[in-house]
C-alpha cells in the first residue's frame, strides 16, 4: 500500500471542492442586477424603448434593465402604487405629466436630483433645456428624469395649401390668418374645414394659455402651493374659446374629439391644418400621402406678449425602498439616457424632444435639422421665446380629473349647449373643488 | 317550473302545429308575411356583423372611400394576418379560452359540491352558508371592483391566471341551479345508495353526477361564454400583453393617442376573431346554451 | 318528507369549503373593505388614511355630475330594455307562428349573445363613426343634421345603447320562445275560431299570459344593463361627450382606478350595493310570480 501524504479520500474531496468553487465563481461573476423599468409605450415608440434598454444592457455587465409595458398611463401608474403597497415596486416607473404632483407629494420616490448625489454621479443639470425640465424639478431640483417629451405645433397640408392659392411655404403665424386661410381653403374646396386639434385641454387651453404668457392658475400655476385655483375662465380663456367655438359654427374649426381622434382629420386632407402634439412627426412621415409642413403655434397677437409653450408626456420617476446595489444601477441608467448620444439618437428615432441644449447643438452642427427642418419647429417654440411663470408648466394635484373636466366643458361648449363663459365658469368650479380634494388628501 | 320542460317540449309543441297546420290553402298569406318580417328581423341584426366582415376584407383606401362598398373585397387573409400579428392574437386568444374554460368548469364544479353538501348533509352552520351564498347575488363585480383588485394585490395574483379566474369563481347561481336540481332527486335513490353501503361521495360520482349532464353540459355553454366576455376584470387584474384576453386587447387596438392612426379594417379583424368562438358555440351548441340560459336564471 | 342525508362529521365542510373561501376572500372581505374606506380620505399612495364619517357621501350627494351618471344610468338601462324587450317579444311572436322553421329562427336570432358588448360596441362605434361610419353616410341622404357622437351626447347614448340591446336581445327570445310555445294551443284555437285576426289575438290574449315573463325579463335587463354596462362605455366613448354617457359604474371606475380617490370609490360602491339589493329583491319577487300559469 503506498502512503501518499494526502489520502485518495481528501484529495478527490479536494478535487471537487475546486471544480465546484471554480463553476461557481464565474456564475457569481456574471449575476447582473435587475432593474424594472415598467412603461406605457406601445408599436414603434416600444421598439424604441427596447433598443436603448438593449443598448445599456450591452454597454456594461453589472445591470440589466429589464423593461416592461404595463397598460396605457394610468394603468401603469395604478399598478406601480398597488407593487409599491406590496413592497414589490418596480425601480423605474414612466408617469404622464399631469401625475406629476401625485407623485411629487407621494412619499414613494426618491427625486432624481438626490439619487444622482447619493451615487456620486456628476450630471450638468444646466445643460438641459430650462422649460423642459421647469416642469419636473422643485426649488431649481430635477425630481423626475424627462423621457418622452413633446409640445404641440402646427401641421399643415402643403397641398391644399397651393390649391388654395396660400404659398405653401408660408404657415400661418397669427390666429387672423388662420381664419383668413381657412376661409380660402374652404371656399376653394381645398379642405372641408380650417384646422382641428388633438388633446384639447393641452392644446387650446394650457398650451395657448401658456403662449400668450396667461396664467392657467394661481399660486404660479400650482408650482407655490397646493391652494391653486383656476384662472382659464378669466378674460383671455373666455376670448379665445369662444373664438374657437364660433368658428365651429363655420367649420373654420372642428373638434374632433379627445386625445388624437381628430388625427385621421388632418390625414385625410379634410382638415388642412391640425394643432397636435411634435411627436406625430414620426407617424405623419410614415402615413401622409400628401405634402405637409409645420409650424409654430398661432399667436393672438396684441396686447399678448408671447412667451413660449409648455411640454407633455411624460418622465422616469425612481421608486423609493429599493436596495443600494439597485438603485447605482437606475441611477446609471438615468444618465445614460441623458447623455447626448442617446438624447440625440431618442429625437431621431422618435420625434420626442431631446432634453439637453448640447443635444440640440450637436443635431445642428450635424444639420439635422436642416434636413428636417420640422423637427426644430418644437425646439423653437420652447427656447426662442423667454420662459416666464406662466409658461415654465402647471404642477396641479388631481390634473387627470381636471383635464377631464376641462374638455368635458370644452365639448359642451363646441356642441353648442353652453356660452364659452359658462363652460368655463363651470369647469373652474368643479376643478378647483378637485384642488381642494387634492389638498386636504395630501396634508402633510 | 313550467320552462324548464320547456326545450323538450319544443319537440313536442313544434309537432303539433305542424298537424295543426293551417288548411290548404293555394297562397297562405300569414305564413308568407310572417316569415317576410323574420327574414327581415334577420337581415336588422346580422347586417353589423355582415358590415364589419365586410371592412375586415377591405383595405385601408376602401375602407375610407365613399360610397362605401358593401361587398367583400380580396384582402382578407392579409388583413387577419396582420392583425394577428400586431395584437398578439395567439396569446390572447389563448388567455381567453384557459380563463373562460377555467372559470367555466371551477364554478360548475364548487358550486356542485356546495349544492350537494347542502342538500344532503345536515350540519352546523348549513344555513349560514346557504345565505352567505346568496349574498353574493348582490355583490356583483362593479360593486366591489377596487376593494377586490386590492385583496387580489395582497395576495400578489395581479397579473396571474389565478387571478384571472378565481376570484370570478363562486356562482350562486349555479350552486342554486344543482340545488333545486338535487332536490328533485327521489329520497330512494340516495336511500338505495346508503343501504347498498356506498358512500356519500360514491353516491355523488356514480348518481347524482350522470343523471346531472344534461345541466352541467348546458350551464358550461353558458358559463364559458360569459368566461370569454369577461372585460372589466381582466381590464383591473392584468396589465401586461402576455396575460391580456382577447376581448381587452380589441379595445387596445383602437389607438387613442395620436401617433397611431386608426387601421378600422384590422380592427375589424380582430373584432372577427374575438367574437368567433363564443358565437360558434351558441350557434353549435344552441340547444344546450338555451336550456342553460332559462335554467340558470330560476 | 324528511330527506335522507349522509352521516358525516367533516366532509360536508370540506365540500363547501371551496365555494366559502372564494366567497370570503373575494366577496365578503373587499365588500367590507369599501364599506371601510368609504368612511376614509386615502391619499393615492396609501400611506395617508383619515378617518372623514360621512363625508365622502355628502361629496357624492351633492355633486351635480354623480346625479347625472345615476340618470344616465337608468336611461341607457332603460333604453336596452325597453329595445330588447320588445324586439324579442315580436321576433319571437312571429317565430312561434304556425310556420316551419323555428328553431332556425332562433339559432339566427340568438347568435349575437355570444358577443362581448365591447366589441359589440366597438363595430357598432365604427358604423356610428362621423367620418368613414355607413349610418351617417346614409342618413346625410335624409337629412344634413350631423350625427356626431364626438359632439352630440345623445347620439353616443344611442350608439351604446343599440350595441347593447343588440347583444342582449337573443338572451330574451329564448325566453319569450319558451314561454310562448307553452301557451296550450286550444287557448290560441279558441281565439281563431272566434274570428280574432292575428294582431288582436296577440294583445288580446298572448301578451297577457306572457306578461309575468315580460316582467321578469324588464328586471332580469335592467340589472344586466345597469352592471354590465361597463364594458360597451369603456371601450366606445369612455363616458364622453361631455359626460353624456357616464354610468354609475363607469364613474366609480374613473374615479378609483384612474382618479386614485379610493374613499370616494368607496363610497360609491356603498350606494351601488343598496341599489342592487334593492333590483334583487324586485327580480326574486318577479320569479316568484314568473313561473306559473296554466
Amino acid at each position: 500500500m503506498r502512503r501518499t501524504l494526502i489520502s485518495r479520500k481528501a484529495s478527490l474531496q479536494a478535487l471537487f471542492l475546486v471544480g465546484a468553487l471554480t463553476l461557481l465563481l464565474p456564475a457569481a461573476a456574471f449575476a447582473k442586477t435587475e432593474i424594472h423599468f415598467w412603461h406605457a409605450m406601445t408599436g414603434q415608440l416600444g421598439d424604441a424603448v427596447n433598443e436603448l434598454v438593449k443598448e445599456f444592457n450591452g454597454s456594461q455587465s453589472e445591470y440589466e434593465v429589464k423593461p416592461l409595458r404595463k397598460g396605457t398611463y394610468p394603468e401603469t401608474l395604478t399598478a406601480a402604487i398597488a407593487a409599491y403597497r406590496q413592497k414589490a415596486a418596480p425601480n423605474i416607473v414612466q408617469v404622464f405629466e399631469v401625475g406629476t404632483q401625485t407623485m411629487l407629494l407621494s412619499g414613494a420616490i426618491v427625486p432624481v436630483y438626490q439619487l444622482m448625489k447619493e451615487q456620486d454621479i456628476k450630471v450638468d443639470w444646466k445643460d438641459f433645456i430650462a422649460p423642459v425640465v421647469g416642469y419636473y424639478s422643485k426649488d431649481g431640483n430635477l425630481y423626475s428624469m424627462p423621457f418622452n417629451s413633446s409640445t404641440p405645433i402646427l401641421y399643415y397640408n402643403k397641398d391644399a395649401f397651393r390649391k388654395a392659392g396660400l404659398d405653401p411655404a408660408k404657415p400661418p403665424q397669427t390666429w387672423k390668418q388662420v381664419e383668413e386661410y381657412s376661409k380660402k381653403l374652404i371656399a376653394s374646396g381645398a379642405a372641408k374645414c380650417g384646422f382641428s386639434t388633438g388633446w384639447p385641454s393641452w392644446t387650446m387651453v394650457e398650451n395657448m394659455h401658456a403662449w400668450h404668457d396667461q396664467p392657467f392658475a394661481t399660486r404660479r400655476n400650482g408650482f407655490d402651493g397646493l391652494d391653486a385655483q383656476l384662472l382659464i375662465n378669466k378674460e383671455f380663456g373666455v376670448k379665445f374659446i369662444g373664438q374657437l367655438a364660433a368658428w365651429q359654427k363655420d367649420n373654420i374649426y372642428s373638434y374632433g374629439g379627445r386625445q388624437g381622434t381628430a388625427d385621421p382629420k388632418f390625414v385625410s386632407g379634410e382638415c388642412a391644418m391640425y394643432i397636435q402634439s411634435s411627436a406625430l412627426i414620426g407617424g405623419f412621415t410614415k402615413g401622409v400621402k400628401f405634402a405637409w409642413g409645420t409650424g409654430q403655434l398661432p399667436f393672438w397677437g396684441p396686447p399678448y406678449h408671447k412667451a413660449t409653450s409648455i411640454i407633455g408626456g411624460a418622465t422616469l420617476w425612481v421608486m423609493k425602498g429599493k436596495p443600494a446595489a439597485e438603485n447605482r444601477g437606475t441611477a446609471l441608467f438615468l444618465k445614460f439616457i441623458s447623455d447626448t448620444n442617446q438624447q440625440m439618437w431618442w429625437h431621431v428615432t422618435t420625434g420626442y424632444l431631446a432634453i439637453s441644449n448640447s443635444a440640440v447643438k450637436n443635431l445642428e452642427a450635424g444639420y439635422h435639422f436642416k434636413r428636417n427642418p420640422d423637427q426644430f419647429t418644437a425646439f423653437a417654440e420652447l427656447t426662442q421665446g423667454k420662459v416666464t411663470p406662466n409658461s415654465q408648466g402647471i404642477r396641479l394635484g388631481n390634473f387627470v380629473q381636471i383635464r377631464d373636466v376641462i374638455e368635458g366643458e370644452l365639448e359642451n361648449i363646441f356642441a353648442g349647449k353652453k356660452t364659452a363663459k359658462q363652460g368655463l365658469d363651470d369647469a373652474v368650479a368643479k376643478s378647483n373643488e378637485l384642488l381642494r380634494e387634492f389638498a386636504a388628501q395630501n396634508k402633510p | 317550473m313550467s320552462a324548464v320542460g320547456a326545450t323538450r317540449v319544443d319537440a313536442v309543441r313544434v309537432d303539433a302545429r305542424d298537424r295543426l297546420a293551417p288548411r290548404k290553402r293555394p297562397l297562405d298569406w300569414n305564413a308568407i308575411v310572417v316569415h317576410a318580417l323574420l327574414v327581415s328581423c334577420i337581415a336588422v341584426v346580422a347586417f353589423p356583423l355582415y358590415y364589419a366582415f365586410i371592412i375586415s376584407t377591405q383595405d385601408l383606401q376602401q375602407v375610407v372611400q365613399r360610397p362605401p362598398r358593401l361587398a367583400p373585397s380580396t384582402h382578407l387573409v392579409e388583413n387577419y394576418v396582420e392583425a394577428w400579428r400586431q395584437a398578439h392574437m395567439g396569446r390572447m386568444l389563448w388567455n381567453s379560452a384557459v380563463m373562460a374554460v377555467t372559470i367555466a368548469v371551477g364554478k360548475i364544479a364548487i358550486s356542485m359540491l356546495s349544492a350537494f353538501a347542502i342538500v344532503y348533509f345536515s350540519f352546523r352552520g348549513r344555513t349560514v352558508c346557504f345565505w352567505m351564498i346568496f349574498i353574493t347575488l348582490m355583490l356583483p363585480l362593479p360593486v366591489r371592483m377596487m376593494s377586490t383588485f386590492e385583496v387580489v394585490g395582497t395576495i400578489g395574483w395581479l397579473d396571474s391566471y389565478q387571478g384571472l379566474t378565481i376570484p370570478l369563481m363562486a356562482s350562486a347561481t349555479a350552486t342554486f341551479l344543482f340545488r333545486q336540481f338535487y332536490l328533485t332527486i327521489p329520497n330512494e335513490m340516495a336511500e338505495a345508495a346508503q343501504l347498498d353501503g356506498a358512500g356519500p361521495l360514491r353516491f355523488l360520482w356514480s348518481f347524482l353526477l350522470p343523471l346531472s349532464w344534461a345541466n352541467i353540459a348546458a350551464l358550461f355553454v353558458v358559463l364559458f361564454i360569459f368566461g370569454w366576455n369577461q372585460y372589466l376584470w381582466p381590464l383591473l387584474i392584468t396589465n401586461t400583453e402576455a396575460m391580456r384576453t382577447v376581448v381587452i386587447g380589441l379595445e387596445g387596438l383602437i389607438p387613442r393617442s395620436g401617433t397611431e392612426l386608426p387601421t378600422w379594417n384590422l380592427i375589424m379583424a380582430g373584432a372577427m376573431m374575438a367574437l368567433l368562438p363564443p358565437v360558434g358555440v351558441i350557434i353549435f351548441m344552441q340547444r344546450w346554451f338555451v336550456k342553460g340560459l332559462v335554467e340558470s336564471e330560476k | 318528507m324528511k330527506r335522507t342525508v349522509f352521516r358525516n362529521r367533516w366532509l360536508p365542510y370540506l365540500l363547501v369549503f371551496p365555494q366559502m373561501a372564494v366567497t370570503l376572500v373575494f366577496f365578503f372581505w373587499p365588500a367590507l373593505k369599501s364599506l371601510q374606506l368609504s368612511l376614509y380620505r386615502v391619499s393615492p399612495f396609501g400611506d395617508r388614511m383619515t378617518f372623514v364619517g360621512l363625508d365622502n357621501f355628502t361629496r357624492l350627494f351633492t355633486d351635480a355630475e354623480y346625479y347625472a351618471s345615476v340618470v344616465n344610468s337608468f336611461i341607457f338601462a332603460g333604453g336596452v330594455t325597453v329595445i330588447a324587450v320588445a324586439a324579442a317579444l315580436g321576433a319571437a311572436a312571429l317565430a312561434t307562428q304556425r310556420i316551419r322553421g323555428l328553431i332556425a329562427y332562433r339559432t339566427l336570432l340568438l347568435w349575437p349573445y355570444g358577443i362581448a358588448p365591447a366589441v359589440a360596441g366597438i363595430i357598432f362605434l365604427f358604423i356610428f363613426h362621423p367620418a368613414y361610419g355607413i349610418l351617417p353616410y346614409f342618413l346625410s341622404f335624409v337629412t344634413s343634421y350631423e350625427f356626431n357622437w364626438l359632439l352630440k351626447g345623445w347620439v353616443a347614448m344611442t350608439l351604446v345603447i343599440v350595441a347593447t340591446a343588440w347583444t342582449h336581445f337573443g338572451y330574451n327570445i329564448a325566453f319569450y320562445i319558451a314561454g310562448l310555445l307553452a301557451i296550450p294551443a286550444s287557448v290560441l284555437e279558441a281565439a281563431d275560431v272566434d274570428g280574432a285576426g292575428p294582431l288582436r289575438r296577440f294583445t288580446a290574449i298572448v301578451f297577457p299570459l306572457v306578461s309575468p315573463i315580460t316582467f321578469y325579463l324588464v328586471v332580469l335587463n335592467m340589472v344586466f344593463a345597469f352592471f354590465e354596462s361597463f364594458q360597451v362605455i369603456d371601450a366606445v366613448t369612455k363616458g364622453g361627450p361631455g359626460g353624456a354617457t357616464e354610468i354609475m359604474v363607469y364613474k366609480l371606475y374613473k374615479d378609483g382606478f384612474i382618479g386614485l380617490n379610493l374613499g370616494s370609490s368607496g363610497a360609491q360602491s356603498v350606494v351601488l350595493m343598496a341599489i342592487v339589493i334593492g333590483l334583487t329583491v324586485l327580480q326574486f319577487r318577479f320569479a316568484e310570480k314568473k313561473v306559473t300559469y296554466s
